[in-house]
């Protein structure tokens, strides 16, 4: 069964989207995502569709449910590396993923992250500190 | 207007999708469309390609160049021979959806390309025309 | 004046209603695209025209149709020009107007002389050939100014969308002049690539220069504000004039949550906090 790869980096969990996503494939995805967020306790996802040629509603919308269920699981979702021309097209279809994190690649991606991270900690006054 | 390529598609389930996506960039770049115009027509064929397997239970793509003058384009037609849609302009509307869309799928792709016909007859199956001039 | 030359003034003077019908016929047969003009209106130009060829041939020279008798008839093929152009017409078809009255012409000249219709034939064959390939050459050269003209047009909009780098992580995108829709389009696609290329984090587009905005450009800023914020940028519109913010107003756009600042300066200042800079001034030592 074909499926996408999770990497798992500290607090964080990595996918990089390298096919031509179908349907099904997205679905599996979020699936597994939240799945693996519970399991592992991950703080943060980082979603690098760099090379995504398109993204439709049905992918956005996949997007955005992997953004919120995260959230719902304690963990921040961060959507790297959207090409130009998609961010063109999916704002024209009128999508604008609200709620959902974005950075230009992976470095910046994961400050996003970590900044987020450290101001959840700071907020809670709790004793983790993020490198 | 001409027709100088032809190609039909079947398209059943979700992988013939990805099919047309992947047909309609071919095409696309072979007409010279920029990259944002090849995106914006590949993703409005991914919409109502989507719309012909869920909503029409599958059906048939036409996919032609044509000629009209100086110009040239990209057309794709889509038939299914549906349940139709009853209420084409409320499903022309952003937001509407009778699945679990987000209901953009006919309404944004009407705004990625330039002509787009849309023919539905309850019962009988739904006919969408999208075309995008270089 | 000599006696050809009158011959062929009165020519037109002794039948200028069968000689317009003639021409009229040749204009439906050489010009393809006759759906352009209305038959009323075509009788028109041929009627005038045959009226000031007929006095400026009378009254002139026929080597020099410089000259000044000859001004009606050039002003009045310059209108009829124009016309046409703004039609659509090609410039062959806008041409051939002048060269169909030649054979209803030759046929006449050919009845009054009787003789030797053979030599009139062949006279008219090879004129008719020279003029088609004369026209063939204008047809192509005026093909490829036009395509100069593209193709300036184009370097023009690439020149006219100058993306400069500020600071590392900051780009500037100055605008100058009217923004269409076309222009706004490029200037977008070319900031967006440029963002990646340069891997910036704020992009200032600054509007100082251009006198106004209309819906769609507004419209089209507030999509490439959109794209950029998908894409993890953020977007700071700074330099929008009284007027142009009036218009924002009364067109009822609204920016969104578009961050915007009065100049350069201040959307500059803004960058460099984003990034994590702050400007101080150089204490001066004493």
């Amino acid at each position: 069964m074909e499926r996408i790869p999770i990497l798992r980096m500290g607090e964080f969990l990595l996918v990089t989207i390298q096919v031509d996503m179908h349907d099904r494939l997205a679905m599996r995805l979020q699936d597994d995502l939240t799945e693996k967020i519970a399991e592992t306790g991950a703080r943060g996802v980082m979603i690098d569709i760099s090379s995504l040629e398109i993204v439709d509603s049905f992918i956005g919308r996949v997007l955005a449910n992997i953004a919120s269920m995260s959230r719902v699981l304690d963990a921040q979702t961060v959507v790297v590396g959207m090409q130009p021309a998609v961010a063109i097209t999916l704002v024209e279809l009128g999508l604008e993923l609200p709620g959902v994190l974005t950075a230009l690649n992976v470095d910046k991606g994961m400050e996003v992250l970590r900044g987020t991270l450290a101001k959840a900690v700071e907020e809670q006054g709790g004793d983790r500190h993020p490198t | 207007m001409i027709v100088t390529r032809h190609e039909s598609l079947r398209i059943q389930d979700e992988d013939e999708i990805v099919k047309i996506r992947q047909q309609a960039r071919r095409w696309a770049a072979d007409l010279g469309f920029s990259l944002v115009d090849q995106t914006k027509m590949v993703t409005a064929a991914s919409e109502i390609a989507r719309n012909t397997v869920v909503y029409g239970g599958g059906g048939t793509v036409d996919i032609e160049m044509v000629q009209a003058g100086d110009r040239q384009g990209l057309r794709l037609s889509f038939v299914d021979a549906g349940p139709g849609i009853s209420d084409v302009e409320l499903a022309l509307r952003d937001g509407y959806t009778t699945g679990s869309g987000l209901g953009l799928g006919l309404g944004g792709a009407r705004r990625l390309v330039n002509d787009f016909e849309i023919d539905s007859r309850p019962g009988q199956g739904t006919r969408v025309v999208i075309t995008r001039w270089k | 004046m000599d006696a050809k030359q009158k011959a062929l003034a009165d020519l037109i003077a002794e039948n200028p209603n069968t000689l317009r019908a003639a021409w009229m016929r040749e204009l439906a047969i050489d010009v393809k695209r006759t759906n352009l003009m209305g038959e009323a209106e075509l009788q028109g130009q041929c009627q005038e025209f045959l009226m000031r060829l007929e006095h400026a041939i009378r009254h002139g020279e026929l080597e020099d149709i410089g000259a000044p008798s000859w001004t009606p008839v050039r002003d009045y093929l310059t209108e009829v020009s124009q016309r046409r152009a703004n039609l659509g017409f090609s410039p062959a078809d806008t041409a051939t107007f002048v060269f169909s009255l030649k054979k209803p012409l030759f046929m006449y000249l050919q009845e009054r002389s009787g003789n030797d219709s053979m030599l009139v034939e062949q006279i008219w064959q090879t004129t008719a050939l020279l003029d088609r390939l004369g026209l063939y050459v204008m047809e192509v050269y005026q093909k490829s100014r036009e395509e100069i003209i593209a193709r300036q047009q184009d370097e023009m909009l690439e020149l006219s969308t100058p993306v400069v780098k500020l600071w590392d992580g900051i780009l500037a995108l100055p605008l100058i002049g009217t923004l269409d829709s076309n222009r706004t389009q490029v200037v977008m696609e070319t900031l967006l690539q440029r963002i990646v290329d340069t891997n910036s984090e704020v992009a200032i587009i600054d509007i100082t220069g251009v006198p106004t905005v209309d819906t769609l450009v507004a419209q089209h800023l507030i999509k490439t504000v959109s794209a950029a914020k998908l894409m993890g940028v953020e977007c700071v519109v700074s330099g929008i004039r009284p007027q142009i913010a009036q218009t924002i107003v009364h067109l009822g756009v609204g920016l969104g949550d578009i961050v915007t600042k009065g100049n350069l300066a201040g959307a500059f200042e803004y960058a460099l906090r984003r990034v994590g800079m702050t400007t101080t001034p150089i204490r001066s030592e004493s």
